[in-house]
């Protein structure tokens, strides 16, 4: 019951690469060893590991051999076997198939007749000839986002070159061979802190032979000891903490075998620039942590990660303190040379900035916006939001600008923000300000949405504006090619939209971007206007809109009926959703779904048959205490619904429907709809489609899953 | 105060030089036609395509007429110099002989901290792409690591394997001087040195203020126009030539596509100088830079092409 390793050692591994690529590898092995009847009745113990420069796998205690398996594997039927009681040239071939002599073949008997059969014991192969087998076929099915090749005339490819591979099963070297490497059993440790090579003679030791060889294997343990690490070299500045951040963290975790970290510090007048620049070129540039004062504030320190035990002269935290120093004096020097140009006199330079190859200027573009977002303010006023107009479009004019300055092109990331930055400081109000700070918000979902109402009517504009531009060329998002991040902008639509409750219709709102295109440039290279343009954008803004709802952890039934009531007015759906999740656990809310869906089915099976319908019906026609019972009550609850509806309480609104259930309950139990009688018929599938009409503008009831009963 | 124990930025030079050198590489000049990368000289462009094994290393001076700043910023030049290596194929060992050079020139890689964090090249220009490193020396980029995978459009076999080394960067780094203009270049035996600003700051300065100011628009837009016509008719000329049966090999082989290949570099120049002076428009600008990236994948291809017309006779070196 050996132990198995295998360590493909690599150059260095993109660190955003590393753990998808680790967990893969890993599962890879665990299915290989299931799919090849390895696995020992205690089951599979797997570990996985990775660094920059290894991703490993180990297994504790799996088969050494396959157990032999046998197998009836049935020839021709016994009647053509035999002829006069010798065998036929088909029994022959069928013993030759086998291995088997013609006296050693079985009768077995089935419901067609009385067949030749043979028993065939298949001896187990040993784990090492399997593995051996499988093994490089599972390495190089390895997902890379990007991948390279490298051996002269050879197509592998691999995120980049492997340098070695570690193969160990129970203390014997697997003979795997990818790329031209054969497998053995020597590993390498940390690239300078090593002595040579290392013999790995046990699975079970690898991650403590390593650990002597300055590698800490383990991804979680490396995460550990750089936590430690960092609050221990805080702590040396009181009052202070570093600054949280997930993704860094993981980051630095990943470029890295023997973490340690340096505090290293900045001059303190380097504090006068906004902190947002500072984060920025320390986290995003530097991969430093943020070191922050008892009182939150941004403290002239930063935390480096090494790949190395220590830092013994200073050294390495001197030239880090260099390098930051150069790129704060840059941001600084950018900020300085920025000021001599205000926003405003950048608006022309935008003529020479491309917004994308075929939509053209970024200078046109901020045209557009200025027009877009003062068709939307007023619709704003109109339900009595007060939205500053000339905000709005002053914040349109100049959002694009700060494209044009030099700290924006240094620090790409920082775009808004700096224009944001510099409105305030170039003394516009703190309307504008925000606005343009606020406009590419919210750039994931955990980002929050723009503060103010100014911001979220540019944010929608800006997004709307390249939606319609794309869609209009016909630069659609599939699968999982979506280059243009159409589907985080149109997430973010959905989002402001729903956050701050604005009466902005999808339909109107992209109908009035793909307007601003009119007289333009770009207008020669759209292929999808009108019809197939609304089609395509509401479809897409539907599963943008099935997402979000679905992330507010509705159900999907729940979302789909929701939806299919409606699907322009982003806060309306929102609000019916809502409704129809908190009515959805009564029980005569699952019945009446379960008879509005017996309603649609037969309306549909009507339409199917060609059967009239009545439009409208005649209560006075219908003969039965049941019907004319549903047909008396229906109308008064429907006026009801209505008004509730049209005030948006939805949830009473739904909660009235429910009361319904029993006149329904009652018409199904005592009424036949499709009866012989025609006029009877139609009048009854009229009293149907009146329900079904008048009840489903809060959301398809027919939508919702329901017990079957 | 540069550190006088460090090597100056000539002797940073030699001592690359002649690491590479030892290591069969060909020391090769600087190309003495603008351009904006060592990756533009022919010895790397030209040189990666095809089957010949090759190992060359030159400086080159690559001109980026937009990251001009009159002199004045400490960290950004018009012009800086790069020390190229090309290892075609590359060595199994190749990172080691990285991590070598960098001792070669004084540092002990005990004594910092040394990361290869993923970042890959890609030149649309050029039709070339590749896939490597940045090498973080205490978090300074040092060195652009990569491994080319298509030159010209055309995907590479073997492989080469590119080391630029940002020579200021690197003994601003050695020397721990805030600015490249404090840079000492050489220094004589009684250790006084000539600085970085001695030997180029006027350069920067003037260059800078041609490139923003004193470029004539018109006459840029004449030249490119000019050298890319002149470009697009000698490869017409290849083209008809390789088509023609009656065409003999030498007279394929003396073809001047290295000649057309200079003319591919001015048009990219001044297509630099045009936009550091603002002229070119959104429009224009993607269908100039779709125009000489045409030019370079033509040339690699017919470049390639009269190589292995060469190759027949086995005369190519």
């Amino acid at each position: 019951m050996p132990d198995f390793l295998l360590e493909i050692g690599c150059e260095e591994i993109p660190a955003r690469m590393l753990d998808d690529a680790r967990e893969e590898l890993s599962r890879r092995v665990k299915d290989l060893i299931v799919r090849e009847a390895l696995v020992l009745e205690e089951g599979l113990v797997i570990e996985s590991f990775s660094t920059p420069r290894r991703l490993s796998t180990v297994v504790r205690k799996i088969a050494s051999t396959q157990a032999d398996t046998t197998e009836q594997v049935l020839g021709p039927s016994v009647k053509i076997a035999y002829k006069d009681g010798k065998p036929t040239p088909a029994a022959e071939a069928f013993a030759k198939k086998v291995g088997l002599d013609v006296s050693k073949l079985e009768k077995v008997s089935n419901p067609k007749g009385e067949y030749l059969a043979a028993t065939i014991t298949r001896k187990g192969r040993g784990a090492v000839d399997v593995l051996s087998e499988f093994l490089p076929k599972e390495i190089a099915s390895i997902y890379w986002p990007k991948s390279m090749y490298w051996r002269p005339g050879k197509t592998e490819r691999f995120v980049r070159p492997i340098r070695w591979i570690v193969a160990v099963l129970g203390g014997q070297v697997v003979p795997v061979e990818f790329a031209g490497i054969k497998a053995g059993e020597t590993t390498h440790g940390h690239r300078i802190l090593a002595h040579g090579p290392l013999k790995v003679s046990d699975a079970a030791q690898y991650t403590v032979l390593l650990e002597g060889a300055s590698v800490i294997a383990d991804s979680k343990v490396r995460e550990h000891r750089i936590r430690k690490a960092l609050d221990a070299e805080t702590r040396s500045v009181s009052g202070a903490r570093w600054r949280e951040d997930a993704d860094l963290l993981q980051t630095v975790v990943n470029l890295t075998e023997w973490p340690s970290v340096v505090l290293g510090s900045f001059d303190r007048q380097f504090l006068s620039l906004p902190e947002e620049v500072l984060v920025t070129v320390m986290r995003d540039h530097q991969k430093y942590f943020a070191v922050e004062d008892a009182s939150g504030k941004l403290a002239p320190h930063f935390l480096a990660v090494l790949n190395m035990d220590a830092d013994a002269d200073g050294l390495i935290r001197h030239g880090n303190e260099r390098v930051l120093r150069a790129r704060f004096n840059d941001a600084r020097f950018f900020w300085d040379t920025d000021q001599k140009l205000p926003l405003v006199g950048r608006v022309e330079m935008l003529r020479a900035v491309t917004f994308q190859k075929d939509l053209g200027s970024y200078f046109a573009k901020a045209e557009r916006l200025v027009h877009l977002s003062g068709e939307l303010s007023p619709i704003l006023d109109s339900v009595g939001r007060k939205v500053d107009h000339a905000a709005v479009a002053e914040a349109a004019r100049l959002a694009k600008t700060d494209l044009t300055t030099e700290l924006v092109k240094e620090f790409t990331e920082l775009q808004g923000i700096v224009g944001g930055l510099y409105a305030t400081a170039q003394k516009h109000s703190q309307a504008v300000a925000d606005a343009i700070y606020d406009q590419y918000r919210p750039e994931s979902m955990d980002d929050a949405i723009p503060r103010t109402l100014e911001g979220a009517l540019l944010s929608i504009a800006d997004k709307a504006d390249t939606i319609a531009g794309m869609f209009a060329m016909g630069l659609v998002p599939s699968g999982s090619k979506d280059p243009f991040a159409l589907r985080r902008q149109a997430n973010g639509i959905v989002r402001t939209v729903a956050g701050h409750k604005l009466p902005l219709k999808i339909s109107m709102l992209m109908g009035q971007a793909l307007k601003g295109y009119a007289g333009g440039d770009a207008i020669k290279k759209f292929s999808q206007q009108g019809e197939a343009y609304a089609k395509a954008i509401q479809g897409f803004f539907r599963e943008r809109l099935e997402f979000f709802l679905r992330e507010q952890g509705l159900a999907y039934d729940v979302v789909n009926a929701a939806l299919a009531a409606g699907d322009d007015d982003i806060v309306d759906v929102v609000a019916r959703a809502h409704a129809v999740a908190a009515v959805r656990p009564s029980a005569d809310f699952e019945s009446i779904s379960t008879s509005f869906k017996r309603m649609k089915n037969i309306l549909l099976q009507a339409s199917e048959t060609k059967k009239r319908v009545a439009d409208p019906y005649d209560p006075a026609s219908l003969k039965e205490e049941a019907e004319k019972n549903l047909a008396a009550q229906a109308p008064e609850v429907a006026s009801l619904v209505k008004s509730l509806g049209a005030k948006k309480e939805y949830e009473n609104a739904l909660r009235e429907i429910s009361r319904l259930r029993p006149p329904i309950d009652a018409f199904f139990d005592k009424v036949m709809v499709m009866v012989e009688e025609e006029d009877l018929r139609a009048t009854r599938l009229g009293l149907l489609q009146m329900l079904v009409n008048d009840f489903s503008s809060i959301a398809d009831f027919s939508e919702i899953v329901t017990e079957k009963k | 105060m540069p550190k006088s124990t460090a090597p100056t930025l000539q002797e940073l030079i030699l001592r690359l030089q002649q690491f590479w050198a030892a290591r069969g590489c060909v020391l090769q000049q600087p190309y003495d036609i603008e351009v904006g990368a060592g990756t533009m000289s022919p010895e790397t462009f030209l040189r990666v395509l095809g089957p010949q094994p090759y190992r060359v290393a030159y400086v080159q001076p690559s001109r980026r007429p937009a990251d001009g700043r009159y002199g004045d910023n400490p960290n950004r030049l018009y012009k800086h110099m790069q020390l190229q290596v090309i290892l075609k194929p590359p060595p199994e060992n190749v990172q080691e002989l990285y991590l070598e050079s960098l001792a070669a020139v004084g540092i002990d890689l005990r004594k910092h901290d040394l990361k290869f964090e993923e970042d890959n090249w890609e030149s649309p220009t050029l039709g070339a792409w590749g896939i490597g490193w940045q090498v973080m020396l205490d978090g300074l980029e040092v060195t652009q690591f990569t491994y080319f995978q298509q030159c010209g459009g055309i995907d590479l076999d073997p492989i080469s394997a590119e080391l630029t080394y940002g020579l200021e960067r690197l003994t601003a780094f050695l020397q721990d001087v805030d600015s490249i203009y404090e840079i000492a270049w050489v220094r004589d035996a009684e250790g006084q040195s000539v600085s970085y600003n001695t030997v180029r700051h006027q350069d920067e300065l003037q260059l800078s203020v041609y490139n923003f100011e004193f470029a004539d628009v018109q006459k840029a837009w004449k030249h490119l126009e000019l050298y890319e016509a002149e470009c697009q008719a000698l490869l017409d000329r290849y083209q008809a030539l390789s088509s023609d049966k009656n065409a003999g090999e030498a007279e394929k082989k003396r073809f001047p596509l290295l000649g057309a290949y200079d003319l591919c570099l001015k048009c990219s120049h001044l297509f630099n100088i045009l936009d550091a002076r603002g002229a070119i428009s959104v429009t224009e600008r993607v269908g100039v830079i779709a125009r000489i990236r045409q030019l370079a994948v033509g040339l690699a291809k017919a470049y390639v092409a009269q190589q292995t017309v060469a190759d027949q006779k086995g005369q190519v070196a």
